[in-house]
């Protein structure tokens, strides 16, 4: 990988491959120069080399936390709120017809 | 059948693989809450597009969803119903995709810790009760609705069903045939109905169905490659739709070909299933906690107190009907299966103790009125009372069971009681002697040759005689009567 020559990491530094970037972009349906894909494969690489940084923490008696905020149970009531109007729901739609948003055509 | 030729069948049977069927199904039942879970906009169905929306549910930045109470209340008596460990702590993750009916690219699901856990559903089909386990049931949204213009080569999309409220309830992998997937949706959507959280109309899409289906040697325990059935949309759809993905799995098997783990459609007009086009990539939804919701935390005594407000459920309803009304058990399970039509019997029930001819009337005449008029039972124009009043003229013998009919159809008609109808038409039945007298006497003179006949020995003239007699009182005679007189008046003229 480009980033692995340019920087030389050892073996136990090498987080992600250039296929791993091409599969997270695609699934976030990024399409990526060589270029692009060599920088922002080191930068993501990085944040995995800093994030295993937590690893050093004894973690197994702690429960996962599912919510960062002290937080929960936070409900509404089942009451009717007016929203927005067709043609307001509409406005920032680059395409729309007969009150529909419209896209490319998709067909199962 | 000699033991040669028993054996030879054995040594066909295991030239040829033995198939067992793996079915695995998982129901969409939309909540019957008045808004959307996560937002203020009503949950209704149809209308115009794009009206029932908001910023939340269309997915702009910066909004926070926030859960709908009675939604969360309805997904746990579901769960209840459905014998579910329902959980004191869950949460609500994000299911990462793109497509267009989908404006956030992410669908609020549950993932890890699902609102109920295992469940189970005892499937009575056929003389027989199985347990049919349930892995899961957790909230979800719902998505968009696409509308496509092939011809001018694009799609709309209209976001009024997008954040409606879904139970999804995903069952173990242990049904074995279309006939026990039907059965189990019918009983999941009998039981929805009867605690009252979901409509549960597969036509207007409040009940949908997706199957998952495989076939394995018989006596082995690994699953096989498993074929995903999307786009059925009746029980009848389910039905067939499995019958012929088993068969087209049974044939690629036994040709040697491989099963594709793929989704495929079903098309009701053809009824066979159709591959859709295949993802290049295999799903990968990236799930990771909704940071915008907090979690559920559930106390025992809250999860105590919805559980001792359900119902009495189908089954051990029509157990208790076959006890305490000596019902046959096909009675019983057709009057328990909609709440509405179990509580119409009890209803009348509490009026009169002919219970089998109660259900007869209830399940003959009425549901056929019902079904013809396309009327609910909710909606019947004649009350449990009405008809409590109808059996009891019968009862008495005011009426013969063949006028009960025509008052019936008229008190269907008008809403009036048994009673009136028969006042005004003038079908109370005939049990004057005097009057019955005249015309027996009539009957006799005008049929010398029936009555030769039966005098004769022929004891079938009888029969002639009586119809003759019914006829000149349009059907009001008292039978008994009838046949008491008549008898009396052919021996001693």
């Amino acid at each position: 990988m480009p980033w692995e020559k340019e920087r030389n990491m050892t073996e136990k530094q090498k987080k992600i491959s250039l296929l791993d970037v091409e599969k997270v972009a695609g699934l976030a349906r990024l399409g990526l120069t060589p270029e692009e894909k060599a920088k922002l494969g080191g930068q993501l690489n990085d944040i995995l080399v800093y994030m295993e940084k937590l690893d050093e923490l004894e973690t197994s008696g702690i429960e996962p936390l599912a919510h960062i905020l002290p937080l929960q149970n936070v409900l509404r009531e089942d009451r009717v709120r007016e929203g927005l109007s067709q043609e307001q729901a509409l406005w920032n739609a680059p395409e729309k017809k007969d009150g529909l948003f419209k896209v490319p055509l998709v067909l199962e | 059948m000699t033991t040669k030729h028993r054996h030879e069948t054995n040594l066909i049977f295991s030239k040829k693989k033995l198939y067992e069927t793996v079915i695995g199904l998982e129901v969409h039942v939309q909540l019957k809450s008045r808004t959307k879970i996560f937002c203020g906009c009503a949950a209704g169905s149809g209308g115009e597009p794009n009206t029932r929306v908001c910023p939340i549910c269309l997915g702009f930045p910066g909004v926070l969803p926030v859960l709908n109470r009675k939604v969360l209340e309805l997904a746990v008596r579901a769960g209840l119903a459905l014998n579910c460990e329902v959980s004191e702590f869950s949460k609500f993750d994000r299911k990462n995709y793109f497509y267009p009916d989908l404006p956030k690219a992410y669908q609020i699901s549950q993932f890890d810790l699902p609102l109920n856990g295992p469940g189970y559903l005892d499937l009575r089909l056929e003389g027989k009760t199985r347990r049919i386990g349930i892995t899961r049931a957790h909230l979800e949204e719902d998505a968009g609705k696409l509308v496509h213009f092939e011809n001018d080569g694009f799609s709309g999309v209209d976001y009024n069903r997008t954040g409606v409220p879904l139970l999804e309830i995903v069952s173990d992998p242990d049904l074995r045939s279309p006939r026990e997937a039907s059965g189990y949706l019918k009983a999941i959507r009998s039981i929805m109905r009867y605690i009252d959280v979901s409509d549960c109309d597969m036509e207007k899409g409040s009940f949908r169905c997706d199957a998952n289906i495989s076939l394995r040697p018989v006596g082995s325990e690994k699953l096989g490659v498993k074929v995903e059935i999307k786009n059925m949309n009746s029980f009848k759809g389910v039905e067939r739709a499995i019958a012929y993905e088993v068969e087209r799995q049974r044939e690629a098997l036994e040709s040697g070909e491989e099963i594709i783990q793929e989704t495929r459609l079903y098309n009701a007009d053809s009824q066979k299933t159709f591959s859709m086009r295949s993802k290049e990539e295999a799903h990968d939804y990236r799930y990771f906690p909704d940071p915008d919701l907090t979690p559920i935390v559930l106390e025992r005594e809250w999860i105590e107190g919805i559980r001792s407000s359900l119902p009495e459920l189908p089954d051990p309803r029509g157990d208790r009907f076959q006890e305490q009304y000596g019902l046959p058990e096909y009675d019983a399970g057709v009057l328990t299966a909609e709440r509405q039509l179990a509580d119409y019997f009890e209803a009348a029930a509490a009026l009169t103790t002919k219970y089998k001819t109660l259900s007869n009337w209830i399940m003959v005449e009425l549901l056929g009125k019902l079904n013809e008029a396309d009327l609910e039972i909710k909606d019947s124009p004649v009350s449990p009372i009405q008809m409590a009043g109808l059996i009891s003229l019968i009862e008495k013998g005011a009426i013969s069971g063949k006028i009960g009919k025509q008052v019936f159809a008229e008190m269907f008609k008008t809403g009036k009681e048994a009673e009136v109808v028969v006042e005004e038409k003038g079908l109370l039945q005939i049990s004057d002697t005097g009057e019955l007298d005249r015309i027996v006497e009539e009957v006799i003179s005008n049929n010398p040759g029936p009555v030769d006949d039966y005098r004769g020995g022929k004891k079938q003239a009888l029969g002639f005689l009586v119809g003759q007699i019914m006829k000149a009182t349009r059907g009001k005679a008292n039978p008994g009567l009838v046949n008491q007189l008549l008898r009396d008046k052919l021996y001693n003229p």
